[in-house]
């Protein structure tokens, strides 16, 4: 199949529908109301479920019910209707559910605004929810990589009964771009019957709850948790590097469209014979901890540069993986400006000394 | 002489220890959903949906597969469940805290956009679990432990009444107003459940039966005065019956 122009917004709606979603619900929310009007007439094509929630409360405990049926499902929004999911996204880990959420991130706090920002970054990777839980967190910086992304969570999600989170800025939400989806088939269903709650015929019933009031099974149901993201950090840890190889002086750090900025300004600096380079997470939780801890630490590298557009989340993980091996700046733009080159290029120039 | 089994625990419910209070009837009402859950022959094809309030552990007693829900989600969470199984039997069991207060807005939209699901509500006027709070149904000066001088309606409003609120809605197929406290209002209680039980099965949108019920723990009262209370002070302001049928 050729390649098709798409607004990142439906390219998700498509994503979903390819990689076997059976049912999606969702509440309207700019900048990303285009997921649910385009899987409002593509789901029941596809023979799926759309259904608009009264919140983004009931849109994830819908997620929820139909995760515990044996649904594959998801749901998408922007940042304060993310805020709304976080007591579903608590339950669903607690009770150790399947779900994909998407989170197309715009300016905070509270209502801030409708245009791209990062700031969310704190709330998808540290918890956002209440207890000790992670979701699985993606992070795409182009459309392409974004239904790329959307059907690998369908399969992670399975593969550890978890929700998996794919955040991604106002800019990957409305940008257009070619789209390519030759190839990419729906994950394989992991095994639903061992919990399910979808009828207890020929079986003992299945229970699905969070809620264990023995203190040594809940410090069990946390330990069980804790296995599964300690299995993450070795088997799902993903990042993109560039323009490395030579040790470069300057390593900027940055993820989604921030990182598209920021190789723009490595080409740029490397063509006025600058040593640059750039590190991007694609999995912000897990962290790619250790890779980017040896890069920091090798000699030729003098400084890093985290880019972000929020006032510095990304930053405090690079600090804590790096263990202070070099001098760490920041750049940052919020409110909904997305930084431009040049900026990002004085920023990274001033610490060529 | 042959003995013969005229009563015993439906298959729907499990053979396990209560942990409700002496005098409480949720005992009572689970039994009767088990009942007509067997006599409709769904057990095994029916996903319960629990809430948050002293029947957060219904899962221990009912022998079926069921969800715990969060407080007051249970009508979005049953929605997810049937909207993508729609040849499921799915009901939500919630108290009033649950369902009248933090849980207001899933119960009205799941029962005004017609889910294919029943809800039975149970209300004693209270919040049990917490420990005898001030719920939307507590009564014109009841004492409670949030309300110690009395429901203030002046300060707090009047006592909602759900059965009449969902009622009013165009959508709903069954909305009924029943009781637990004697045996009488038992039997007829589990009469609206079954029919509440019966329209779902044939696919008729949303039924809900509210049941009235005792909480002599925080009511301060005994067993039997509980019943008195339920039936001198409650049903004067709940009163018994059908509020919508569409037959």
């Amino acid at each position: 199949m050729a390649k098709m122009l798409m607004k990142g917004a439906e390219a998700i709606g498509e994503a979903g529908v390819r990689a076997g979603a059976q049912a999606y619900f969702a509440y309207p929310i700019t900048p990303q109301t285009e997921v649910a009007e385009y899987l409002a007439r593509r789901m029941p094509e596809a023979g799926g479920v759309f259904l608009q929630a009264e919140s983004e409360v009931a849109a994830s405990q819908m997620i929820f019910g139909a995760a515990a049926a044996g649904a594959r499902v998801f749901t998408s929004s922007s940042s304060p209707g993310v805020s709304l999911m976080a007591e579903a996204i608590s339950y669903l880990a607690g009770a150790q559910l399947p779900a994909v959420l998407i989170n197309i991130m715009r300016g905070g706090p509270g209502l801030g605004g409708i245009l791209p920002s990062q700031a969310d970054y704190f709330q998808a990777t540290k918890g956002g929810g209440h207890g000790d839980y992670h979701c699985l967190v993606l992070a795409p910086s182009t459309i392409q990589e974004t239904v790329d992304l959307t059907f690998e969570a369908f399969r992670l999600a399975d593969k550890y009964r978890n929700p998996v989170m794919l955040v991604g800025d106002g800019m990957i939400g409305q940008m257009m771009e070619p789209v390519d989806f030759e190839g990419r088939e729906a994950p394989p269903r992991g095994d639903v019957s061992t919990w399910a709650t979808n009828g207890c015929k020929g079986r003992d019933p299945h229970i699905v709850r969070s809620l264990f009031l023995d203190p040594l099974r809940l410090e069990a149901n946390n330990h069980e948790l804790q296995a599964k993201y300690d299995q993450m950090k070795r088997e799902e840890v993903r990042f993109e590097t560039y323009q490395v190889d030579d040790e470069p002086e300057v390593l900027m750090v940055a993820y989604g469209t921030t990182a598209r900025i920021a190789c723009t300004v490595v080409d740029d600096l490397r063509a006025a014979g600058r040593k640059v380079g750039l590190f991007r997470p694609i999995t912000l939780y897990p962290f790619p901890e250790a890779e980017l801890r040896a890069l920091a630490q090798k000699p030729g590298v003098k400084q890093v540069l985290v880019v972000e557009m929020s006032m510095g989340q990304l930053i405090e993980d690079v600090e804590r993986v790096t263990r202070a091996a070099k001098p760490i700046s920041f750049f940052g733009r919020c409110g909904g400006i997305v930084p431009s080159p040049e900026e990002v290029l004085d920023a990274a120039s001033k610490l060529f000394a | 002489m042959t003995l013969q089994t005229t009563f015993q625990r439906p298959e729907s419910m499990r053979d396990t220890v209560t942990h409700y209070c002496p005098g409480c009837t949720h005992g009572v009402i689970h039994r009767l959903v088990a009942e007509v859950l067997d006599e409709l022959g769904v057990r095994e094809t029916t996903v319960g949906i629990g809430p948050v309030g002293c029947s957060v552990l219904i899962y221990n007693y009912f022998n079926c597969d069921f969800q715990e829900a969060a407080h007051g989600r249970a009508p979005a969470v049953a929605t997810g469940v049937k909207r993508v199984r729609p040849d499921l039997t799915v009901f939500t069991y919630q108290g009033d805290g649950d369902l009248a207060s933090i849980g207001m807005g899933e119960i009205l939209h799941a029962a005004n956009r017609g889910e294919k699901i029943t809800t039975i509500f149970v209300n004693n006027a209270i919040y049990g679990m917490t420990g005898g709070q001030m719920a939307p149904t507590t009564l014109p000066d009841q004492v409670t432990s949030t309300s110690p001088l009395g429901r203030d309606v002046g300060q707090v409003g009047w006592p909602v009444r759900m059965a009449e609120v969902i009622a009013q809605l165009r959508t709903p197929a069954f909305v009924t107003r029943v009781s637990s406290h004697t045996p009488l209002h038992a039997v007829k209680a589990k009469a609206a459940i079954k029919r509440a039980f019966t329209l779902q099965q044939q696919k008729r949108c949303y039924s809900f039966v509210e049941v009235l019920s005792t909480c002599p723990t925080n009511w301060g009262k005994t067993p039997v005065e509980a019943t008195k209370w339920l039936e001198q002070s409650m049903i004067p302001y709940y009163p018994l019956g059908v509020k919508k049928d569409v037959g």
